[in-house]
């Protein structure tokens, strides 16, 4: 909840001296709500509304980056509880879960499978993000040499897992381990693991039985001067987890409360590994900056993958595809062209019915600012003289021997005048992209 | 330290819809199937009640569908016989409703006549004894042909039929309220429509509590997430009051994820995606549980093993989880 110009005003010491910068403590208070300045630049404001100031300016939930560099993960620094309002800003980080329990050798090649969960679709590439290496064993030197393998053969960040600190601080040290999540404080051992995670400045996950006993425990560590935190309320069932993680977004968001204030970590339980993705699946929709999982093969980490990329994008960007003359199968200069827009839902929507043809077809996108067919032809986005222009552009005469184009059957009233303007045949095709199929077995078959 | 636990106070809930009728209600059916109720976004029991578990709808066709070898390995014994099918997705893979799509009726697919599509949804309703959704071949003539016939033979069954959608709703809403059945009100991705064809529908007196609303689902991977906030957005407006965006929420699952690359493509032509099968199963099975956190209340499904899991999930989900 940002404060306007004239709070932060109120709060400022009035004296005009213009030192900050803007001439007045009024032009001041301005620049700051619009965020083009900062309130270091003051010299004389109060360390009181220097308090006030920054909590209100303070996001309702922390920003807490673990790793660093390249491959470092930022979670947190959410808004909303719906996508709608605006959008989720960081993705839930995927972790795999890799045991101290098992020999050098498992260690590595499940290490190396994970670090192969990289995937390729709609043009974009998804990855998992960090290895939780667990001290299940229970020995502080297996963890040790189990976090080095993991770290030798791997870049991605490490959430350290042990209720030992001593075998953490250990882990910490180990070459190749840079700001791990520290997991986790506890009633039993906050107060070594907060002081750990201090000197070693890495962020802090909270673990509490239930909610009552996470927020005591999270003020109990903030009160020791820790303040990148990651909760954990605890919730080991699909339905309290739910509750809980949407207590903890909801307190946050609507209350400020503080306590509350910072990402979520979840942990599946279910042992079936399609049972946990489905399991996981739900923890993306509700809230999870983290997840910590079991299964490390492809054709279950993809579709998780997929619907977290889904759920945030932002709602009110359209999302574009290139716009090109796109491939769909082996294409010949006798191959058919289709035309559409480039909003990616719509381009996909074609390009998965294409395929279906089983014809190898052109299909040319045209850049209408990623607006659907009907909205952009509205907006004056997806006209005759433009759709020829991208033909011309893209040089379709040189990539098909034939003259013909299909048009979307909603612009059929393009037809006329797109056939005057690029010299091409024009086929007016379905009004659905469902409908190519057949359309196709009736022009090209 | 005790957190005050944040409840949401609903002003309305989803309407109760009730889909089959059984022999002392003057229908055929051994039992009846009841969604809605909600009176909180999905799944928060601690603060309201949810009233019925979300059910699941196998799909059975009239003709052999052209549907991947991976799905059509588990019906191969009993494809061509839509009865025998769907004694089979109820009896072994537990599917709470069938879903009986007359695909045969279009004049692409053979073209069957009303009288042999009749004869169909009769066979299976001897078949079975769940509740029944049925919907035409998307080919409006013909379906508004057929569905009228269809509705009149199943008279007193109570059962649910689609789609009556903007430009083409009157005669099945006519075919519904003289016969005694429910519907299922289709719209484009878009809530304005999805209202608006709520009102059209109850102009004709048809009432609420017998409309189910499908609001077009994108699959995953394809406009799922505009599905997605769509169905929040009418939800939390269905408990704000808003009656006309309130109905009970069909998704048509097992076709958008189906008919994807991701879904069926072999691993052989893509190995980094992984083993298809289990890839195929867990993309329909997460656009299912992404929607059902949204709020949907029947969805319609294709494979066992993605039945099975999205039923597991919904028990761990209908746990209460008061405070």
């Amino acid at each position: 909840m940002a404060l306007t110009g004239l709070e932060i005003y109120k709060q400022l010491p009035k004296k005009n001296c213009g030192e900050c910068g803007p001439p007045t403590c009024l032009a001041f208070a301005m620049s700051l709500a619009g965020g083009k300045a900062s309130l270091d630049s003051c010299p004389y404001v109060s360390d009181e509304a220097r308090a006030t100031l920054e909590s209100a300016a303070a996001p309702p939930i922390a920003k807490v980056i673990v790793g660093a560099g390249e491959n470092s993960i930022t979670m947190g620094d959410e808004t909303e509880l719906f996508r709608h309002d605006k959008k989720f800003y960081h993705e839930t980080a995927i972790t795999l879960r890799v045991s101290d329990a098992l020999s050098d050798e498992e260690i590595v090649a499940r290490t190396q499978k994970i670090n192969d969960l990289v995937f390729v679709r709609v043009g974009l590439e998804y990855r998992v993000q960090a290895i939780a290496v667990e001290n299940a064993s229970g020995d502080a030197d297996k963890f040790v040499a189990a976090v080095t393998t993991v770290a030798k053969n791997s870049g991605l960040p490490l959430v350290l897992i042990s209720d030992n600190p001593d075998a953490i601080a250990k882990a910490i040290d180990i070459e190749g381990v840079n700001k791990p999540l520290i997991y986790a404080a506890t009633n039993d051992n906050y107060e070594t693991m907060t002081k750990l995670a201090i000197e070693r400045n890495c962020p802090l996950a909270v673990k509490g039985d239930n909610l009552d006993d996470l927020a005591s425990l999270v003020e109990k560590v903030v009160a020791l001067g820790k303040k990148d935190l990651v909760l954990d309320p605890g919730a080991r069932s699909l339905s309290r987890a739910i509750a809980d993680f949407t207590q903890i977004r909801r307190q946050a968001i609507k209350k400020k409360f503080r306590p509350f204030g910072y990402p979520i970590i979840a942990f599946t339980t279910a042992e079936d590994p399609l049972e946990e993705t489905a399991e996981a699946s739900a923890y993306v929709s509700k809230y999870a900056s983290m997840i910590v999982m079991n299964t490390v093969e492809k054709a279950h980490i993809l579709p998780l993958l997929s619907w977290r990329q889904n759920l945030y994008t932002d709602p009110q960007v359209p999302i574009r595809v290139e716009e090109k003359l796109h491939e769909v199968g082996n294409v010949t200069p006798d191959s058919p062209v289709y035309i559409t827009t480039n909003f990616s839902l719509t381009y996909y929507s074609v390009e998965g019915e294409v395929e279906a043809t089983k014809i190898p077809s052109y299909i040319l996108a045209v850049d209408t600012d990623g607006l659907s067919v009907l909205t952009a032809y509205s907006d004056g986005k997806f006209e005759a003289d433009k759709i020829a222009g991208v033909m011309k552009k893209l040089g379709l005469e040189e990539k098909v021997n034939h003259r013909n184009i299909v048009l979307p059957g909603l612009v059929a009233v393009l037809s006329g005048k797109l056939e005057e303007e690029s010299g091409w045949n024009v086929i007016v095709g379905p009004r659905e992209a469902s409908a190519i199929p057949a359309f196709a077995k009736t022009h090209f078959a | 330290m005790a957190v005050e636990i944040l409840r949401e106070k609903s002003r309305a809930s989803v309407p109760e819809v009730t889909i089959g009728a059984t022999k002392e209600e003057g229908g055929t059916r051994t039992h009846t199937i009841t969604v809605g109720g909600d009176s909180a976004l999905p799944f928060h029991h601690f603060e309201g009640e949810i009233k019925n578990r979300p059910v699941v709808a196998l799909e059975v066709q009239d003709i052999v569908p052209q549907w991947h070898e991976n799905l059509t390995k588990y019906y191969s014994d009993v494809i061509d016989n839509p009865g025998q099918w769907a004694k089979k997705c109820v009896e072994e893979y537990g599917a709470d409703l069938i879903y009986l799509k007359l695909n045969g009726a279009h004049p692409d697919n053979g073209n069957k006549s009303v009288e042999e599509c009749v004869a169909v949804v009769k066979d299976v309703l001897a078949s079975v004894g769940v509740p029944l959704i049925i919907v035409g071949c998307d080919d409006e003539q013909k379906d508004n042909e057929l569905l009228v016939a269809v509705a009149e033979a199943t008279a007193g069954e109570n059962l649910l039929f689609g789609n009556a959608e903007q430009t083409n709703y009157k005669s099945l809403t006519a075919a519904c309220m003289v016969h005694k059945h429910n519907i299922i009100a289709r719209s484009p991705l878009d809530i304005n429509i999805c209202k608006q064809l709520n009102i059209l529908i109850s102009e004709m007196n048809l009432p609420l509590s017998r409309i189910i609303i499908d609001p077009t689902i994108g699959g995953l991977g394809y406009g799922i997430e505009y599905a997605y906030s769509i169905l929040e957005r009418a939800r939390l407006g269905a408990l704000q009051g808003d009656k006309m965006l309130s109905m009970p929420v069909i998704a048509t699952v097992g076709y958008e994820s189906w008919r994807t690359k991701e879904a069926t493509l072999s691993e052989e032509e893509n190995p980094s995606w992984g083993d298809a099968e289990e890839r195929g199963i867990l993309w329909e099975t997460t656009c299912a549980t992404a929607l059902l956190q949204a709020g949907v209340n029947i969805l319609l499904m294709r494979h066992p093993k993605s039945v099975a899991l999205v039923k597991k999930h919904i028990d761990d989900l209908m746990v209460s989880n008061n405070y």
